[in-house]
């Protein structure tokens, strides 16, 4: 078995086992004013403080939510909504074509029920946005009718950096809040939040030794967006419900470890990506690595290909069968694979799309597993070309 | 995957899975009997990200999770095959081009032909697959010569292999139907489903043509069509009526044909025949629908084709009775004479020739003759 999904979800670390177990016994909301309230609330804040400090923020901006996803949706829709509350004019989405699903579609969603107008910021053939397609992306769109900017810190597919703080950098000159979704950033490269136009950042807990359901906002104090979810009014208003205190503290513990063990993961994962490239390349000469070939502009832990001729599903059916776990890395519509979108915005050809496939390394990854993928992916590719684009 | 690695009488086995209770029955008898089975359910709808209510078909997102979770139950792997394109060109265009034709066409036998043994078939051959397994009442026997066979179900009554008559040699040889020998009833299935902690036990049975999703086949094919008014004439070519398009109809039909005044002789007056040239529908008494024989094109065979004239049952239409006939087959065209005269024969429809419960092959009815009738 080779598991190398671990772009899908990660393995929990033992020490984020340990500290959710230790806290799932124990009662407390942490809104409570009682001793049990306090004990839940004291663990809250310092896991908010160890958070904080990995990732770069302040205590005060972080906003615990109940993972990627949901904080996405709150800084899109949220921010447009404050930001439009503000200033009606201000009704445009400039956004990155190779975006999360989950800032893709809360953009789609505004765009058909808010009034919104998305704007597609250009992104080069690595699928990469650039500083100077941003700034006229901007100008050509009228800053000031501009809600919000959104470009993510790593591409979830193909691994493509973003230069998110010089991004952010654009955005401060022009005074338009940015919003990054670093969920597949953090523990691979160096991410922070203390970048001047960085207003809102999401972070989540599965992806990087942490449990499910459970995420984080960064979010600018000068940023008051519209709630999505409406109550007690935790999290400084903007997200209401009781804090999930097992996870959240489970969750801090495994973003200090990311922070701490980054250069050491990130080299080690690096090394392994490197050979499984060299292996896959091999075996399938034809193959074309997706994103930046250039290490420094990529995720050390991602391996993204396409294969001509093949369909992504029948790859994945055959490595399943042989117990190499991996993904074609984009979103499914009821089941069936459609051809990636981030792949087809770097302006490849839509058969190759369809032919895609992510390999994602994470802390369990060992020599082994790439030698497993070395030994099966030729013959996987040839069969599936027979099988052909039906 | 390397073949050397399947022990003997254990073949890599495809389920295809729609969601119901027959396929997931038959995938989990599948893996009982020792193969190795993956479950694949097929995106036939373009749009697939609707919920279907009422009537049940094969292709929403409900029955692709219901699927999905079967498969979980039986421990084996599920996928799902975007076989959306392939369909409409082959079953969905077919169906509403025979409708325009004046024809009344079989959409589930298309779809066997098509894509459940043609395209699935060859996609699960291409990775490796031995054989592709699904939830019809059918059986397959290897003959004394060594060919495969498809046989009748051992209970008449749910018997489905008027559907799979199209199959050729080849195909049948990479099926597998594990409830064709089941002599049970559905009530006996569904406690099988139940007590293989398959949830989809209590779903209800799929009737409907699976693409119209709310039933109304003449809905649909209006849509498609387009209203195109047109006479309704009596045998001798009288104007007795109009309708909104001659594709609405089918030889045989009684209802539905708004005829305002009585015929002559008081009795109902059926649907005879279907002009899509002139857009006129034929009616007349039930005594005019009787044929004495038929005109088939489009053999498939089960095996060699036949020499010269043979006698058979025969099967004229899904659910249908069995009829005793003469068939030859003259220049790729099947000449069929009724030993006795059958009613409402309609063209478009299959017959499927039978020796005893062996399928012998099939055709597509396209004409049919009446008997000389006296006086007429």
């Amino acid at each position: 078995m080779a598991y190398l999904d671990h772009a899908a979800t990660t393995p929990m670390l033992p020490e984020a086992v340990r500290e959710m177990t230790a806290q799932l016994p124990l009662a407390g909301n942490a809104s409570s004013l009682h001793s049990a309230g306090r004990r839940a609330r004291r663990a809250v804040e310092e896991s908010r403080e160890r958070l904080a400090a990995a990732l770069g923020a302040r205590p005060s901006e972080v906003v615990f939510t109940a993972g990627g996803t949901e904080a996405d949706n709150l800084a899109v829709k949220g921010l447009y909504w404050s930001r439009r509350a503000a200033d009606p004019a201000r009704r445009k989405l400039l956004v990155s074509p190779v975006e999360h699903h989950a800032v893709l579609d809360a953009a789609h969603w505004l765009a058909d029920h808010e009034g919104a107008e998305i704007v597609w910021i250009e992104v080069d053939g690595h699928g990469r946005v650039r500083p100077e397609a941003l700034r006229a992306a901007v100008e050509h769109a009228d800053p000031r009718e501009i809600a919000l900017i959104t470009a993510m810190w790593a591409n979830n597919e193909i691994g493509t950096l973003l230069p998110v703080p010089r991004l952010a950098a654009v955005a401060a000159e022009f005074d338009i809040p940015l919003h990054s979704d670093a969920i597949q950033a953090v523990g691979q490269v160096e991410v922070g939040f203390d970048h001047p136009g960085l207003a809102a950042m999401t972070v989540s807990g599965h992806k990087i030794g942490g449990p499910y359901g459970v995420g984080a906002l960064l979010l600018g104090r000068d940023q008051t967006p519209e709630p999505l979810l409406h109550g007690g009014g935790q999290e400084r208003d903007v997200r209401s419900g009781t804090l999930d205190v097992p996870a959240i503290a489970a969750f801090a513990v495994a973003a200090e470890l990311a922070a701490e063990r980054r250069g050491e993961f990130a080299a080690r994962v690096a090394g392994l990506r490197d050979e499984l490239v060299t292996a896959v390349r091999t075996a399938v000469p034809d193959a074309v690595l997706g994103g930046d070939p250039d290490p420094a502009g990529r995720l050390p832990a991602n391996a993204h290909f396409s294969f001509p001729g093949c369909e992504g599903d029948s790859l994945l059916l055959l490595l399943d069968a042989q117990g190499i776990q991996a993904s074609t890395g984009s979103a499914c519509t009821a089941g069936v694979a459609q051809p990636s979108h981030v792949v087809l915005a770097t302006g490849a050809d839509p058969t190759l799309a369809r032919g895609t496939l992510r390999f994602s390394l994470g802390h369990t990854s060992t020599a082994e597993d790439v030698t497993e993928v070395a030994k099966v992916i030729g013959p996987a590719v040839e069969r599936a070309r027979t099988a052909g684009l039906s | 995957m390397t073949d050397s690695t399947v022990p003997p009488g254990r073949l890599r086995v495809l389920a295809a899975m729609s969601g119901g209770v027959d396929s997931a029955v038959a995938a989990a008898r599948a893996t009982e009997a020792g193969h190795e089975v993956t479950g694949v359910h097929l995106a036939l709808s373009a749009n697939p990200k609707s919920f279907r209510t009422g009537a049940r078909g094969c292709c929403t997102i409900e029955d692709s999770r219901d699927a999905r979770r079967a498969a979980d139950v039986l421990g084996i792997p599920f996928y799902v095959w975007d076989m959306a394109e392939r369909f409409r060109e082959d079953v969905v265009e077919d169906f509403v081009a025979e409708y325009e034709a004046g024809r009344t066409p079989n959409p589930c036998l298309r779809c066997n032909e098509k894509i459940k043994f043609a395209a699935l078939l060859d996609k699960a051959l291409a990775l490796g697959f031995d054989a592709v397994c699904t939830g019809h009442y059918a059986t397959v026997v290897t003959g004394e010569d060594g060919a495969r066979e498809l046989h009748r179900a051992s209970d008449m009554a749910k018997d489905q292999s008027y559907v799979l008559g199209v199959l050729d040699e080849r195909q049948l040889a990479h099926a597998m139907f594990p409830l064709g020998d089941t002599l049970t009833t559905k009530e006996e299935i569904r406690a099988e489903a139940e007590q293989r902690g398959l949830a989809v036990a209590k779903k209800p049975d799929s009737h409907d043509i699976c693409f119209i999703a709310d039933g109304d086949t003449q809905g649909f094919l209006a849509r498609r069509l387009g209203v195109a008014e047109g006479d309704i004439l009596d045998e001798d070519g009288n104007r007795v009526g109009g309708h909104e398009g001659a594709y609405g109809f089918t030889v045989g039909q009684r209802k539905g044909l708004r005829i305002g005044h009585p015929a002559a002789d008081g009795k109902p007056r059926y649907v005879l025949d279907i002009s899509p040239v002139e857009n006129t529908v034929t009616v007349g008494p039930r005594e005019a629908l009787d044929v004495v024989g038929l005109t088939a094109i489009s053999p498939r065979w089960c095996g060699t084709p036949p020499q010269g004239p043979g006698t058979y049952t025969a099967q004229l239409r899904a659910h249908g009775g069995e009829t005793t006939v003469t068939a030859e087959l003259v220049a790729e065209r099947l000449e069929v004479d009724f030993t006795e005269p059958v009613r409402g024969v309609a063209p478009g429809q299959a017959i499927v020739l039978y020796d005893g419960t062996r399928v012998v092959g099939s055709a597509t009815i396209a004409r049919t003759r009446r008997p000389e009738r006296v006086g007429g």
